[in-house]
């Protein structure tokens, strides 16, 4: 009798969450996260938003559309659509042009060690402190490009990935 | 009504679960190191325990005491408490995530969270009916929010505080908790739960 009620009372629970579990509205937030998986992660904002993630939030919430990310390309174009299901777009080429990736690299003879480029950096890839020459870490650079218009001095260039950083000359 | 009442604010000041009776102590020191946190894992620790003492009460009263089956009250209440809590915690996921995230392990542990087991367990001697059972344990809950904040607050203010060496982390916060205790043993006096 013992045995019988607890795998009863086991049972109703283990129903009552399933029902709950299907009745719940859908996870809005594993869909966010895996859009923003398939996004590049270069966090350069040609697409209007802040970032990857909010740029994902957008599509769900049917503010954007997929096209908006020039680093993407069609090849993130094409995964977005497969994953909402949506008609595949052509890149809009007013967010920008697709390219092949790049990072920055910092001429350090003629940097004055402002430290405007550090704020820019939307992921802490640039090492540096004020009156100090600045380095890009190259590993952790997306290629966003956001730090080239804060340089007073015009002394960050983009370099094709896997070129290197030319070597400190001192 | 009024008794109701009684009985909510008896449990929230007279008898607090946490200041008075000693039980879940465990997220009182865990999970109060900010205000948001605490806030949260009380409020959910809250619905587990409503959840919880009323469908505990209505398993003893329909299916246990009808069949005799009274010693399987602890092994069915935890059963429920289970229950209740991957419920919240599919709620909380679904609606804030980043609370989700913020509260990480201590969500699952409101299971072995003794004072919801205990309010289950008093419930059955103390109340006669289901609203009573219902207001006993949304009563334990607010106390448990009550106390949460406040000692929260009060750890927040420790953090700029100038402790001695000897009396930093822990050492504060167990002793600001015994003062909240003899604080609210202060309280006996208010009404007889």
């Amino acid at each position: 009798m013992a045995i019988l009620v607890m795998s009863g009372l086991a049972a109703t629970i283990a129903l009552l969450l399933i029902v709950a579990a299907r009745r719940l509205p859908g996870d809005k937030q594993a869909v966010v996260e895996q859009l923003n998986t398939l996004l590049p992660q270069i966090q350069c904002g040609r697409c209007d938003y802040p970032g990857c993630r909010p740029y994902a939030a957008a599509i769900l919430a049917g503010e954007a559309q997929i096209n908006q990310c020039p680093p993407g390309g069609e090849a993130t174009i094409q995964a977005i659509a497969t994953l909402l299901e949506l008609p595949r777009l052509a890149p809009d080429r007013s967010f920008g042009i697709h390219d092949a990736l790049t990072t920055a690299v910092i001429n350090e003879k003629d940097c004055i060690g402002c430290a405007r480029c550090l704020q820019e950096c939307p992921v802490d890839a640039i090492l540096g402190a004020r009156f100090f020459t600045h380095t890009v870490i190259t590993d952790e650079c997306t290629g966003c490009e956001l730090c080239i218009p804060s340089c007073p001095v015009d002394c960050i260039r983009m370099s094709m990935r896997g070129a290197g950083a030319p070597q400190n000359q001192s | 009504m009024s008794d109701l009442l009684l009985i909510i604010i008896a449990t929230v000041l007279v008898n607090n679960f946490v200041l008075v009776k000693f039980l879940g102590l465990c997220p009182f020191l865990g999970a109060s190191t900010k205000p948001e946190t605490a806030l949260g894992m009380s409020l959910a620790t809250t619905l587990v325990l409503t959840l919880a003492s009323a469908s505990s009460y209505l398993i003893d009263v329909w299916v246990l005491i009808p069949l005799q089956l009274e010693y399987l009250r602890l092994i069915s209440f935890i059963l429920i408490i289970a229950g209740a809590v991957q419920f919240t915690e599919m709620l909380i996921r679904k609606s804030s995530p980043m609370l989700y995230q913020v509260l990480g392990l201590y969500l699952p542990l409101i299971t072995t969270n003794c004072a919801v087991l205990g309010v289950a367990l008093l419930n059955i001697h103390q109340s006669s009916s289901l609203l009573e059972a219902l207001a006993y344990g949304t009563g334990a809950g607010l106390g448990f929010c009550l106390v949460m904040i406040l000692f929260a607050g009060i750890r927040e203010r420790l953090e700029a505080a100038d402790v001695p060496v000897a009396f930093k982390g822990a050492a504060i916060a167990l002793v600001t908790a015994g003062m909240m205790s003899m604080a609210f043993i202060g309280f006996t006096g208010l009404a007889q739960g």
